[in-house]
């Protein structure tokens, strides 16, 4: 006999298990699709949504998705789960818990104190009853700090990643895309390239230009080099200037596994980056990219939906205090959220849960050229998520990203963002942009005179 | 009589007006220096990305041209299709693209092959119709003694349907010619992957890739040709492709783009 069933103007709908309930669920999208658990009608998924709401919280305890022996991922969740924090909520169903989160009662300070004691799968569970607006809604309640050069996360304030890649690492057009963005106020974040080329010594001599080229205008960021974590590791070995350290992770051990990384590698190189002390006003020193269709393209999904799976990175992420942590939402294709409206609910749900579980989320808002999506839905997405307080989104010259073929945010829309919205870069950021003459008399960034440009790109060029 | 409007540049406003970013703008391809109007992109700017993204999306759902690849060819040539049904299938369900359609199957006799040719449309047909037969006829000089198979063009295909081709023809190595992914500053760029004892079920790993083959500042179609000649020569001297290939291969590579496994 099936173990949860329901019954929706006379017709009876039947699941199996709760991940069944979970999958069909979930907001329809072409990666559920694909790996065969999406609901196969929308009244089906309305009745998942029926029973799921019922499910008391407790039962994302006892009953792990993937199995507590076979799956690090899984344990960490359940050990480091905090039951004091869990009190309040305790008692509820999703349901239940949808409502509270949306009272009055659950403000900042409640929600922050109950961080600790959701699981992701709860939280998976709660966002798949929530509309769009009520997903912003709680996001916005949500505060998450966090601290290396300058201060991330506070209130009426939105960072920036300066994404400066180059489809050869060619070191001037590396720095050329960087200067470009600090005249637009980018960069607060983190100013992070992706290597087209991930090896040890061209990862050096990458971050040694971008070590550089920040200390000579004193900027109070980090950078990173995203290259894959072991090579970070090698990389402090060798004494190289490693702010952050930067990993993809998914939701399961195997699919963090098919990054070839384990929790034992991640707490190996979080210490060797402690032991660096090269942040001044705060610790954080991990940054991580996540991304729903990660773990079904691994082929370590375990049947899980690619949201809940998603949801459990987030998890992961949450145990190395990290400074930075972003979905890439629209990056991973079609096959997995096929068009703007997937790629909109999917980025909401990514910051929603994130901020829930206490991760400080960001998102990179963007989408791939066979992707039924274009500028004008990252415009929706990145209003949305700017109403919904996300703590940063990446920028790239031009919104086209010339190394990973993708469109993302470009600089300019950072300065739409803070016009519009009025939020503000890190503190200590936008003091050192008053510093350098950067802001007008209204806090805004100022268009810059070509002297100023060539001095700039002139001290480059010495 | 009022005075004259004055034309001077007075902004990097004016990209093309005393341009700081001019020197700069060597070292990159980057949409750098693009300038504002207020928090906004200029026109000018914004018209090129949409024309480059358009051109961009054409190229994903542009159809292969099957005809005249098929005129530019000496026959025979075989056409096949995979299990994808239509493009917007195609895009949702990458498994189907790898299949073969068993329709196709009887198409494919076995022989004595040392290697087939595929030419797939992947996610830009219109790199195959700029690159495709330039590259293959390239890589054809160079192995005037190789014992090829009838080519076949696969349409709505992606890579590891060259497994299933392979496989039917007997072949000993299958090497398929495919769209890649367009971005905007390229949308014709082919990529080329080499499998040794091509059968379902092959793991990515256990090929070889050439990409960014195309004109504009990518791999030009004839040293595409001289990297696959040689890995033609050394998988069949080998018998493998993939990492053991590469592995094996370090140090005796021509001079060229990096090899990925």
């Amino acid at each position: 006999m099936p173990r949860y069933s329901a019954i929706l103007s006379g017709e009876t709908f039947r699941f199996e298990t709760l991940k069944q309930v979970l999958a069909c669920a979930s907001p329809r999208r072409s990666g559920d699709e694909l790996a065969g658990l999406a609901a196969t009608s929308d009244a089906q998924r309305v009745a998942a949504r029926t029973i799921l709401a019922d499910v008391p919280l407790k039962t994302f305890l006892s009953e792990a998705l993937i199995p507590y022996e076979s799956d690090d991922v899984t344990r960490l969740i359940i050990d480091t789960h905090d039951e004091a924090a869990f009190a309040p909520v305790a008692h509820l169903t999703v349901g239940g818990l949808r409502d509270w989160l949306l009272s009055y009662e659950a403000d900042t300070q409640a929600l922050q104190a109950l961080a600790p004691g959701l699981t992701p799968e709860m939280v998976a569970g709660v966002s798949k009853l929530m509309r769009n607006q009520d997903l912003i809604a709680v996001a916005r309640k949500c505060s998450v700090i966090t601290r290396f050069r300058n201060t991330i996360g506070l209130p009426g304030h939105l960072s920036t990643r300066l994404q400066p890649n180059h489809p050869t690492d060619d070191l001037r057009g590396i720095a050329a895309a960087t200067l470009d963005g600090l005249l637009y106020g980018t960069g607060d974040a983190v100013i992070g390239v992706n290597p087209a080329t991930d090896n040890v010594p061209n990862c050096l001599a990458l971050l040694d230009m971008l070590d550089t080229l920040r200390q000579r205008y004193d900027i109070p960021t980090q950078t990173c080099v995203l290259t894959h974590v072991t090579n970070a590791i090698e990389i402090m070995n060798r004494r190289g200037a490693v702010d952050l350290v930067f990993q993809s992770i998914a939701g399961s051990e195997a699919a963090n596994a098919g990054f070839g990384v384990s929790l034992a590698i991640l707490a190996e190189a979080q210490d060797a980056a402690l032991s660096l002390a090269r942040g001044t006003v705060g610790d954080n020193v991990m940054y991580f990219e996540t991304g729903q269709g990660a773990a079904l393209s691994a082929d370590a999904h375990f049947g899980i939906d690619q949201q809940t799976i998603e949801a459990r990175a987030y998890a992961v992420a949450r145990h190395f205090r990290p400074l930075l942590v972003n979905t890439v939402v629209g990056f991973i294709g079609p096959e997995y959220l096929y068009d703007g409206k997937q790629i909109i609910r999917a980025g909401l749900e990514d910051h929603f849960c994130g901020k829930l579980l206490g991760v400080p989320m960001g998102c990179d808002v963007c989408y791939t050229n066979h992707a039924e999506a274009d500028q004008d839905d990252m415009d929706t997405l990145m209003t949305l998520l700017a109403t919904a307080g996300v703590t940063f989104v990446i920028t790239v010259p031009g919104a086209d990203d010339i190394m990973l073929n993708y469109q993302s945010l470009s600089y300019h829309d950072l300065l739409y963002l803070r016009s519009t919205f009025g939020v503000r870069a890190a503190p200590e950021f936008e003091a050192w942009l008053e510093t350098m003459g950067m802001l007008d008399d209204r806090g805004r960034v100022r268009l810059p005179e070509r002297q100023f440009v060539q001095r700039l790109i002139g001290a480059d060029a010495a | 009589m009022p005075p004259e409007p004055d034309l001077t540049p007075q902004t990097v406003n004016d990209p093309r007006a005393n341009d700081p970013w001019a020197k700069l703008r060597a070292t990159t391809n980057a949409r750098i220096g693009l300038g504002r109007i207020g928090d906004a992109m200029p026109m000018h700017d914004v018209l090129a990305f949409q024309l480059a993204h358009a051109k961009a999306r054409d190229a994903v759902h542009a159809s292969l041209d099957v005809e005249a690849l098929r005129a530019a060819l000496d026959p025979p040539v075989i056409t096949v299709h995979s299990e994808a049904a239509s493009r917007e299938q195609y895009l949702r369900r990458p498994d189907l693209g790898r299949r073969l359609h068993p329709d196709c199957r009887p198409l494919l006799t076995p022989g004595d092959y040392d290697a087939v040719f595929v030419i797939a449309d992947g996610l830009s047909a219109t790199a195959v119709a700029a690159n495709a037969i330039p590259t293959l006829n390239a890589v054809r000089r160079r192995l005037p003694h190789l014992r090829i198979a009838p080519i076949v063009i696969a349409t709505q295909a992606r890579v590891a349907i060259g497994d299933d081709i392979g496989e039917a023809l007997n072949a000993r190595l299958c090497a398929i010619l495919i769209g890649e992914r367009p971005g905007l500053s390229v949308a014709e760029s082919l990529g080329i992957y080499l499998t040794y004892a091509p059968k379902r079920g092959c793991r990515d790993s256990a090929r070889n890739c050439i990409s960014n083959i195309h004109t504009k500042g990518g791999l030009s179609p004839d040293a595409a040709a001289d990297t696959l000649a040689w890995l033609i020569r050394e998988a069949l001297h080998r018998q493998v492709t993939g990492v053991g290939l590469k592995e094996e291969a370090q140090g005796a590579l021509p001079p060229g783009p990096p090899l990925r496994a």
